[in-house]
């Protein structure tokens, strides 16, 4: 008896198993074929287990690629700060101090940006203007990266020479303890100007999580508060955000994230220099964008591998602020007992 | 008293201002950013930018080879891109209840939805541009598809699990197996929002560049051919803008406003598919 006919049969004598009727001599219509469902269960779940695996494949080729590196530099990689393909003597800490200086710089300006934005949308824009606004700013997200570096160089970056510098230059450059920070001539280009436009970049991605968490806030709190005589900035600053306060921080992390990786707006404007600086005026360097500007260049299994452990340094960095971030907010989503 | 309340209202009113000038503030770079694009751009986008090829320094052409490269690309990345996403996608939300695999590979997709796309492109040269010795565009494409992998299992997984459990059950009661319910029930149901996602993935691939620096690099002339280093917009807008000379810039201008206009329309669109 095939397993088709057994299952209508089952079907039919549902109260009593050992009889078996059939109350039609013509075949089921609908035919259950157990092996179709066992090809497509099984089809998924390879394509599953591919997604699940492809993060440690990137992690074991990126370590693969970098093991001249790993073993002729070692450990010192991270904190030597040449960079000299002459001589082959390579080290990590200029690109790791720029890529860290301009995220900073990114995150000191999008985090209170971000929030103003989130705050407007979520309790102070007339609701017929949210979902507008809204996707104005996502579209923010939505523009290449190469867009914004394209942009930065040839119509930010000279703006910014000309006007914002020598402001900036004039004010906080002469503040005694912070004034090496904006020493040195404006050139436009430099670790400040990726900064600013990094932060226009993430800004979208902290907005995004931020309007999601402060959505989450039951409307009996504010309205609680609110009824108890709050002004809305008080619910804002002292309801809503101790209650989201994970998220907000997930929702951050997932900025830093971004703005690690960030490749080509970088590349247009950070100056590509191999040199430490304490002044933010000067060019610099991030991981991301000395790999796009030198590993087609590079001469030499050496130079290339030590390229690729700057690729896998940034991979570790990136991949360890992101998964912080997705489990801060898998925490708030438990709390609420809401499904992500 | 009243003057803690007078104190209140004013710092409830310089927080408002402050968080109308931050919307401001997020608006007038997308509205600049724009303006320039429409501004430089015009003076590009002539007919000549479809129908010519990259021209050298000096001489007059167009993108055409540059914009085939970047359908071509796009188009097997997400040929080879979605399937692989909505099956994983269709694990997660369908079969993923109960077992360690579907929640750790949502945990992992999240991560990956996020990762450099450099790092991408790092790997595929380190799996496969290294192993067969030249850039191809076989590669960018496979780069690209790694990219809107993430993308694609996200909205499907979303999706899916927004639609209903009464519907699979009352599919289930009529008899069907579980492979029929998820294609003919599931997908049927969540069609737009998988479509969406697809679309999102488009959109985010369109404009990508560091990927494919390592993988398809680029390509002065026309050629059609995937196992050959390719011509693609991105790159070509990178290395134009990064040159000194006129002409060049005027045609990356042209370049960018033809990507960021495509990617801006694709996400309006797959927002009013999805709203429908």
């Amino acid at each position: 008896m095939s397993a088709a006919v057994l299952d209508h049969g089952r079907i039919d004598a549902a109260g009593s198993p050992a009889v078996v009727v059939f109350l039609s001599p013509r075949r089921p219509v609908v035919r259950n074929k157990p092996i179709m469902d066992a090809i497509f269960r099984n089809l998924t779940r390879t394509f599953a287990f591919l997604v699940f695996s492809l993060l440690a494949a990137i992690l074991v080729s990126l370590v693969i690629g970098s093991r001249d590196s790993l073993a002729h530099f070692g450990i010192g990689f991270l904190w030597n700060e040449n960079w000299d393909p002459v001589k082959e003597d390579f080290g990590a800490l200029v690109p790791i101090v720029g890529t860290l200086a301009t995220s900073a710089i990114a995150l000191a300006i999008a985090i209170p940006v971000s929030f103003g934005i989130a705050m407007f949308l979520t309790e102070l824009s007339p609701v017929w203007l949210r979902r507008p606004l809204g996707t104005a700013i996502e579209m923010l997200a939505a523009i290449p990266s190469i867009i914004y570096g394209m942009w930065g160089l040839f119509i930010f970056a000279p703006l910014f020479q000309s006007y914002v510098q020598p402001l900036i230059a004039s004010t906080l450059g002469q503040v005694p303890g912070v004034k090496v920070l904006f020493s040195g001539p404006p050139m436009g280009i430099g670790m400040f100007t990726a900064g600013i436009i990094l932060a226009v970049m993430v800004i979208p991605f902290i907005t995004a999580v931020m309007r999601d968490v402060f959505e989450l806030v039951p409307a009996m709190l504010k309205e609680s508060s609110y009824a108890l005589g709050s002004t809305t900035w008080e619910v804002v600053w002292r309801v809503v955000l101790p209650f989201t306060k994970v998220g907000v921080i997930g929702g951050i992390m997932l900025g830093l994230g971004r703005a690690l990786g960030e490749t080509m707006a970088v590349t247009f404007v950070i100056g590509n220099a191999h040199r430490l600086s304490p002044s933010l005026f000067a060019p610099g360097n991030s991981i991301a964008s000395a790999l796009a500007n030198e590993f087609n260049e590079a001469v030499g299994d050496l130079y290339t591998s030590s390229l690729i452990e700057l690729g896998l340094i940034l991979f570790l960095i990136t991949t360890i602020v992101l998964a912080c971030s997705k489990l801060l907010l898998l925490q708030l989503a438990k709390r609420e007992g809401v499904p992500t | 008293m009243n003057r803690i309340y007078l104190r209140r209202r004013r710092t409830n009113a310089v927080m408002i201002a402050l968080s109308t000038a931050a919307l401001a503030f997020g608006l007038f770079w997308l509205l600049w950013i724009i303006g320039v694009l429409v501004y430089e751009g015009a003076a590009a986008l002539r007919p000549s930018l479809f129908i010519q090829m990259t021209p050298p320094p000096g001489a007059d052409g167009g993108l055409a080879n540059a914009i085939l490269g970047s359908i071509l690309m796009a188009g097997v990345g997400t040929l080879i891109g979605t399937p692989a996403g909505i099956l994983a996608g269709t694990y997660l939300a369908e079969y993923g209840r109960r077992g360690w695999l579907a929640p750790a590979t949502r945990f992992i997709n999240d991560v990956l939805l996020s990762a450099p796309s450099i790092v991408i492109g790092l790997f595929v040269y380190s799996v496969y541009v290294a192993r067969v010795g030249h850039f191809s565009g076989w590669a960018g494409a496979l780069s690209l598809a790694i990219i809107v992998v993430p993308v694609v299992v996200r909205t499907t997984d979303d999706m899916l699990k927004l639609v209903p459990n009464s519907l699979r059950e009352a599919a289930a009661a009529l008899g069907a197996p579980t492979w029929k319910i998820i294609t003919a029930v599931s997908y049927r149901a969540a069609r737009a929002g998988i479509v969406t996602g697809i679309l999102l993935a488009i959109a985010r691939i369109a404009g990508e560049t560091a990927p494919l620096l390592f993988t398809a690099l680029n390509n002065q002339f026309l050629s059609l051919d995937m196992n050959r280093p390719m011509a693609n917009l991105p790159m070509v807008i990178f290395q134009f803008a990064m040159s000194p000379y006129d002409d060049w810039h005027r045609l990356a201008w042209g370049g960018a406003a033809l990507v960021t206009l495509l990617v801006l329309a694709i996400n309006i669109a797959a927002r009013v598919l999805f709203r429908k």
